[in-house]
């Protein structure tokens, strides 16, 4: 599945970051590595874009961005 | 002591939010210089220091997470290390963050220059449980490593007794512990190494090793370069480096640059965990339980347009107060001016040039200095990203960033300090495309010409009428703003993704410092283009003097006046008084009819007269040529031209019934009102456009694009209404 089909407080790993150079470079300087994990915090009032948290960082996405996330569930963590 | 004073240049990098401008603030205090980097709008910062016997000059390098040539903030920090070559690099490191802030900092590690880390915000790191073993992190990468508390302004003195050290230090850059890639990449790194040094050698701009990594990874600007150096044995050295990304890209099923991304976070992943230790400390976050409030589902919106709501007042209407006293204050000056000198060309040039263009110059000060407080207070605490977060959605219709709501709403006050507000938004694009709709926004200098000739030609849907204007403005916006995004401004530009960092607590110092900044800035860039632009419709609405007419007004006057006094020499109290307001009233008659014959007969006037055919089709007479001719110099002035060129005064309903007599018909109006909306922005706003997309090119376009859609709008308005039989 792929980030943007994620719910709100769901935990999921990244497996692959796709999209154009620029993007998928930024989001890798940015850490989102394969295998990191991801807590979708939530979607905006507007439903885009939407704010995730990673290693303690939270960071915002548009969803069409986030559609070029592949991801698995992940395990639950605190 | 040493009389010899030593200067250094130190420059600051770091990843955005990681408290890179704070430092900088607390080192330099208010010594700073802002201007812009060389050939592009990012804002450069430069303060000057003295600490013992050293003269340090600090730039303060924009904020990214990276050095790949991915943006200009990026290109723009990469050059000025590897050309200006600063004494000491300063990787500002967010110690809360130390994997993201670390792939930064090993990359300026990688440029063999000389590197100093400063671990920042050390108090929220241990907050959350993260403890940093300094000693090890320098040992482990060969740097000098220091701690700071920069919000605090703690350890400032340590941190300048540090960077001259780490200046002044004997320096061999470090060959080991830096990042290894796999021996794939090795080889090919040392093979194209090996080739640069033999084909190019001492030309090589910068390190060897660094640029065979930067042609595997395929930076473009490092490419050109080192190819140009290279001369004539570029494209052998082009052939190998495609060779070996072909070979590695095969070999990784990936893009060589994506992969070495990858392998420098394994580096640091390393280096990370031999360096940190995380306590299971569980702590509350705060920043996460504001967040629950203002970015809420249902509260999000609602706090954020009050936010917005409070900024909007607070610029335009507290503004008011001192803009009411600069106002008097000038008025003050010119009469006190016009007082002391003769009447003639010189007083009407200090009176109406110089003084009335400085007035105009000032008058933006106070929207400015409030406007960019809070501008500041938002960005300073976190707030500008959720606001971002928030809007993001309706400014990406327009193919706009989530931060250009504010910019744009801004613009309903007034469109200088509105586009000044551009400077928050990352990409060039987005601030260019901002820029440009902006004028569309209807700010306030608009509405007297609306309430002028919607109220007399309206009269009881004159509001409807003005809120229709305001949301044609909104709406030629988001089209010409759609139309920009797919033509001239086209591609996303830089990704959306960004940080919403935690929530701290502002410092009024730099607060201070940002708000005088801007308007230091305002004063010294656009004060003269305004002041001249004033300078320039003086001239051109005073010269050719009609001496004779002139002499021959002033004879009418005086012997009005002479008459009366005469008249009235023998007569009572009250009859004196009638006697004396009917020459008054006759006079000012006199005057009025010379002040229209005056304005149509200058060089503005005769423009006007000129023109006049080609505002024909929108149903203008040559007054209104004129007038939106002298728009120019700010909005609110085609009123005040209009009630000299109907010789009305500058009452509004004894001008609106002389409009009416002279042929206007509400048609007339609602295409002067559209075209006083659209036309181009006055000499302020184009002061600032151009200041700010730092390109005349642009500020061109923008002129040319306004006006025209403006005549195009507006004739269509008429002419049509014309043939819907509405009159003309």
């Amino acid at each position: 599945m792929v980030l943007s089909e994620a719910r709100e407080k769901d935990v999921v790993a990244i497996v692959k970051v796709g999209g154009p150079p620029a993007f998928r470079r930024r989001l890798l300087e940015m850490g989102f590595l394969k295998g990191v994990l991801l807590t979708v915090e939530k979607y905006a009032p507007l439903k885009d874009p939407l704010e995730v948290v990673i290693k303690g960082c939270h960071v915002s996405l548009r969803v069409e961005e986030a559609a070029e996330i592949a991801v698995e569930p992940g395990k639950e963590t605190a | 002591m040493d009389a010899q004073r030593k200067h250094l240049t130190v420059a600051l990098a770091g990843n955005p939010n990681s408290g890179k401008t704070t430092t900088f603030n607390n080192l330099t205090g208010t010594r700073q210089k802002v201007g812009n980097w060389p050939g592009v709008t990012v804002e450069k910062k430069e303060g000057k220091v003295q600490y013992k016997n050293y003269d340090l000059t600090i730039v303060d390098l924009p904020g990214t997470y990276s050095i790949t040539a991915f943006s200009i903030e990026e290109i723009v920090a990469r050059d000025f290390i590897m050309d200006e070559k600063p004494d000491l690099v300063v990787a500002v490191i967010d110690s809360s963050n130390l994997d993201r802030s670390l792939y930064l900092a090993t990359q300026l590690r990688e440029l063999d220059t000389r590197v100093l880390f400063v671990l920042n915000m050390e108090d929220l790191a241990k907050a959350r449980g993260i403890h940093i073993d300094a000693k090890k992190l320098g040992d482990l990468l060969r740097v000098p490593v220091v701690f700071t508390v920069g919000n605090k302004n703690k350890g400032t003195d340590a941190l300048l007794e540090k960077i001259i050290e780490a200046a002044e230090a004997e320096f061999i850059p470090p060959r080991d512990r830096r990042v290894r890639y796999n021996q794939d990449f090795e080889a090919g790194i040392t093979t194209i190494r090996e080739m640069l040094l033999a084909v190019a050698g001492e030309k090589l701009p910068y390190n060897p090793r660094w640029c065979a990594i930067k042609l595997i990874e395929n930076d473009t600007v490092i490419r050109e370069r080192v190819l140009k150096a290279a001369g004539e044995d570029a494209p052998r050295i082009d052939e190998e480096v495609e060779r070996w990304r072909g070979r590695l890209a095969d070999m990784y099923d990936e893009e060589p640059e994506i992969v070495m991304t990858e392998e420098r976070h394994g580096f640091i992943a390393g280096v990370v965990r031999e360096t940190v230790r995380t306590s299971a400390e569980k702590r509350v976050d705060l920043s996460r339980n504001i967040d629950l409030v203002l970015t809420n589902r249902f509260l999000g919106l609602p706090v954020f347009f009050f936010f917005v709501w409070a900024m909007f007042r607070l610029t335009f209407n507290l503004g008011e107060i001192p803009m009411s006293l600069i106002e008097s204050g000038v008025g003050l000056v010119s009469q006190g001016v016009s007082a002391a000198l003769p009447e003639g060309l010189f007083r009407s040039l200090l009176v109406d040039g110089v003084i009335g263009g400085v007035g105009s110059v000032v008058i933006f000060l106070p929207n400015i200095l409030i406007l960019f407080f809070c501008i500041a207070l938002f960005e300073d605490t976190g707030y500008m990203a959720r606001a971002a977060f928030l809007m993001d959605r309706v400014m990406h219709l327009l193919g706009l960033h989530g931060k250009s709501f504010i910019p744009l709403l801004m613009g309903f006050g007034c469109n200088v300090p509105a586009i000044m507000a551009t400077r928050t938004l990352e990409s060039e694009r987005d601030r260019v495309l901002t820029i440009l709709v902006n004028p569309f926004m209807s700010c306030s200098a608009r509405l007297p010409v609306y309430v002028l000739l919607a109220g007399a030609f309206f009269g009881a849907r004159a509001g409807n009428v003005i809120f229709g204007l305001y949301l044609a403005g909104i709406v030629i916006a988001v089209l010409s703003g759609r139309l920009f995004s797919k033509t001239i401004l086209k591609g996303g530009g830089a990704p959306f993704v960004m940080e919403l960092p935690p929530y701290r607590m502002p410092m009024a110092k730099s607060l201070l410092i940002h708000m005088w900044d801007r308007s230091k800035l305002f004063l010294k860039k656009m004060g003269g283009v305004i002041l001249a632009g004033s300078l320039i419709i003086w001239a051109l609405s005073t010269f050719p003097r009609d001496i004779p007419a002139l002499h021959a007004h002033k004879a009418n006057v005086a012997q009005i006046e002479a008459a009366a006094e005469e008249r009235a020499a023998g007569l009572g109290e009250e009859e004196k008084a009638a006697v004396l307001a009917g020459k008054d009233a006759k006079i000012e008659v006199l005057e009025r009819e010379y002040a229209a014959k005056a304005n149509s007969r200058s060089y503005l006037g005769m423009l006007g007269q000129a023109i006049s055919p080609v505002f024909a089709p929108l149903g203008f007479d040559w007054r209104q040529s004129v007038a939106v001719l002298t728009g120019f110099v700010a909005k609110e002035v085609v009123v005040s031209t209009m009630g000299v060129l109907y010789g009305a005064g500058e009452g509004g309903e004894q001008l609106g019934e002389e409009l009416k007599a002279r042929g206007m018909r509400p048609l007339g109006a609602l295409s002067l009102m559209v075209f006083v909306l659209l036309y181009m922005p006055c000499v302020a706003v184009i002061a600032a456009i151009r200041r700010e997309t730092n390109s005349w090119r642009w500020t061109f376009f923008s002129i040319g694009y306004s006006t025209a859609l403006a005549w195009v709008v507006a004739a269509v308005i008429y002419q049509g209404g014309r043939l819907l039989g509405m009159g003309g």
